[in-house]
């Protein structure tokens, strides 16, 4: 496969993986902090909701109590009693030792005169009658006071009680502290933002806000008919989002606001949302990591893979071919020896005519005897040739002996001594230190090493080097011989065809290009390897390999 | 005339013819058969001492031949003459009992002695069987 192709391979690999793996990753993160931010913001809304009752009853409890403390009070004395000098002191001082609520108190007559006061300031001689209060506790029997400033010009409400007594009326009234009051509103207002206060039935405020304005201002934003119950409301107010909770008190018409700034409130889940990103890109950059690794890991071991069944390939076919080749060559020789054999034997007969008196005696004898042993030298020229491969051809078995390796390689080498140095050509012998016994046929090995090292020298021409190395190979058990030249080396084109037979470089008559392909099949019959390598121009190395003896270390 | 009678067989009919015939010119009592069922039938007739014998014939094979011929005729030495170098063939008809093998094609001087060969040893084997 081209390196294109592993390119894209890599990258469908890891797009495919990305894909199923960061999808649920995504969806999985995102659910669950939407699930997380759902029930954490139903949460802070019950809670504001929670809180915004709560303080409702408690100041309903507040106007209640106050209300019954005053109508008690009312209702055990008579006016008589009531305005007599030292009584309203009296009850004044037994209603304040128990609460600090009261600013003062006051008993007006039915005609709205101020007819007892105890407190601190001089009240007493004012007339109600023509106030809208006094006419509204006269008709109701209680009322309680929107906020105002009254003769003071300080922020307070009253709370007064109507007494009828056989039959006229007569009414206590109560100032009630507003800090005291706002105080109790302030305990509903939550973090750095949040904000709660009171508004009466025209939006204007009862107690002082943290925020925006303040008492007896009127708020704009805010405007919010009657309603049972409690409101939540999402509500802008200067570009910040705010959670307002909302409800009417039922003893007086006010509403209780409390504000939530939801920035505050969601801080956790903001912190959860900080972690969850957090963890996702963690989880991406190792989800990315990992399947960029395993996709690598992936491609190379294909790669190598590819790599190994390539070269098995290369070698089945070229074990294919030369057994496809030899069996043609088999074929072709055997056929061709049958008229070789006819060829020489009337070359023969002519001789036999030849040697008869009175064709000696021809003027064209001597070119007749010169045509016949032209003949029978080229029969045997031919016949040498498919001898050759008949035996390339041949399934001999090989012969099993315990060969030395070095022995015969020394042979093979005495063997072509005189040739290489006839052309200046030094072959060196570098061999293993312990004796490489192997079980194979010596006299096939030797013709293996001889055809080998005669093509070394035929490379390198005139002045050159040889050099015949042989180690073992633990990893693989087995010995290798290499016999490398400083020749010319093989151009990479005729590297796949040098076992192929009748592949040759020689001058046509002096090579059949047999013999490295004898080599070859040798060499594989005898179960070793046969391996070339060519780094042009520094040589050609030759690497044969054979099994070890086993045992023999 | 030389003492001793060959019989030639071979499919290949001017190889056969031109064999014959510079055999008789080395005054060599010779005949010639173009198969294995002719060899049989022509020993039969006209007893040899020694038979060349090509292996790879049509019909009837060198080795049937051959093993014919050494159950009748157990004296009568065997030359045979291989067309495929193949040196099973040669070692299988010497286990047959046939005297040597020739890889064809083979020069006649190299024949003729191999023939010699075969007619002493068949010479001294009736020797010893008498």
């Amino acid at each position: 496969m081209p390196h294109e192709g592993y390119r894209n391979l890599r990258l469908k690999i890891i797009a495919t993986t990305l894909t199923f793996s960061l999808i649920p990753l995504f969806v999985l993160g995102a659910s669950i902090y939407y699930q997380f931010h759902q029930s954490y913001s139903s949460k802070i809304h019950e809670n504001l909701r929670a809180m915004a009752e709560n303080r409702r009853h408690a100041l309903d409890l507040f106007f209640d109590e106050r209300i019954s403390q005053l109508t008690t009070v009312a209702y055990t004395m008579t006016f008589d009693r009531v305005t007599a000098p030292g009584t309203l002191e009296r009850l004044y001082d037994l209603i304040q030792s128990r609460s600090k609520y009261y600013v003062d108190l006051g008993v007006i007559d039915e005609n709205g005169e101020h007819v007892a006061y105890c407190g601190p300031y001089k009240l007493k001689g004012l007339n109600y009658r023509d106030t809208d209060w006094f006419q509204s506790v006269i008709a109701r029997g209680t009322y309680i006071s929107d906020v105002f400033l009254g003769f003071r010009k300080v922020p307070h409400f009253i709370i007064a009680v109507a007494r009828r007594e056989d039959d006229h009326t007569w009414v206590l009234r109560a100032t009630i502290n507003t800090d005291l009051f706002e105080a109790m509103v302030r305990a509903a207002q939550t973090g750095r933002k949040g904000d709660a206060f009171l508004l009466n039935r025209d939006f204007v405020y009862q107690t002082a806000p943290r925020f925006h304005g303040g008492l007896l201002e009127k708020n704009t934003s805010l405007q919010l008919p009657m309603f049972m119950g409690t409101r939540l409301i999402e509500h802008a107010m200067e570009g910040r989002r705010l959670l307002v909770a909302a409800t009417w008190l039922e003893n007086k018409e006010w509403l209780l606001v409390v504000e939530q700034d939801p920035g505050e409130e969601l801080l956790p889940l903001f912190r959860t949302r900080h972690l969850t990103i957090g963890l996702m890109t963690a989880g991406v950059i190792a989800v990315v990591f990992g399947t960029v690794l395993v996709s690598q890991l992936m491609i190379r071991q294909l790669i190598r893979a590819d790599r190994e069944k390539a070269e098995l390939d290369a070698n089945l076919m070229q074990s294919a071919k030369l057994a496809a080749v030899g069996k043609l060559a088999a074929g072709i020789a055997h056929e061709i020896n049958n008229p070789l054999a006819v060829i020489r034997e009337k070359a023969g007969w002519i001789r036999d005519l030849l040697e008869e008196e009175d064709i000696q005696s021809s003027d064209n004898f001597a070119e007749f005897a010169d045509a016949v042993e032209k003949i029978e030298a080229h029969v045997e020229r031919a016949r040498t040739v498919t001898h050759r491969l008949l035996g390339f051809a041949r399934r001999m078995e090989p012969v099993e002996e315990e060969v030395d390796l070095h022995r015969v390689l020394d042979e093979t080498i005495a063997f072509l001594e005189n040739e290489a140095r006839h052309r200046n050509i030094a072959i060196h012998k570098e061999y293993m230190a312990d004796e490489p016994t192997i079980i194979s046929d010596s006299s096939q090995l030797q013709q293996v090493f001889l055809n080998i090292i005669n093509n070394a020298i035929d490379a390198v021409e005139q002045d050159g080097d040889i050099w015949v190395r042989t180690h073992r190979d633990g990893k693989k058990n087995s010995i290798t011989v290499e016999i490398a030249d400083n020749g010319p080396g093989i151009p990479p084109e005729h590297l796949s065809k040098i076992f192929d037979p009748f592949f040759t470089t020689k001058r046509t008559g002096s090579g059949t290009g047999l013999g490295l392909s004898i080599s070859y099949s040798i060499v594989k019959k005898l179960g070793g390897e046969i391996v070339v390598k060519s780094n042009r121009p520094k040589g050609a190395v030759f690497t044969l390999s054979f099994p070890a003896r086993q045992g023999a270390d | 005339m030389m003492p001793y009678k060959v019989l030639v067989v071979d499919d290949e009919l001017d190889f056969l013819e031109t064999i014959v015939k510079r055999l008789e010119r080395r005054r060599i009592t010779v005949t010639g058969v173009a198969s294995g069922e002719e060899a049989l039938k022509q020993l039969e007739t006209f007893p040899v001492d020694v038979v060349i014998l090509d292996v790879k014939m049509p019909g009837m094979d060198g080795l049937e031949t051959l093993r014919r011929i050494k159950r009748r005729w157990p004296f009568v030495e065997v030359i045979l003459l291989t067309g495929h170098g193949s040196v099973e063939s040669g070692i299988q008809g010497m286990e047959l009992g046939a005297y040597d093998y020739v890889m064809k094609p083979a020069k006649l001087g190299d024949l003729i002695a191999k023939v010699e060969q075969a007619y002493e040893r068949k010479r001294l084997r009736e020797k010893q069987s008498q």
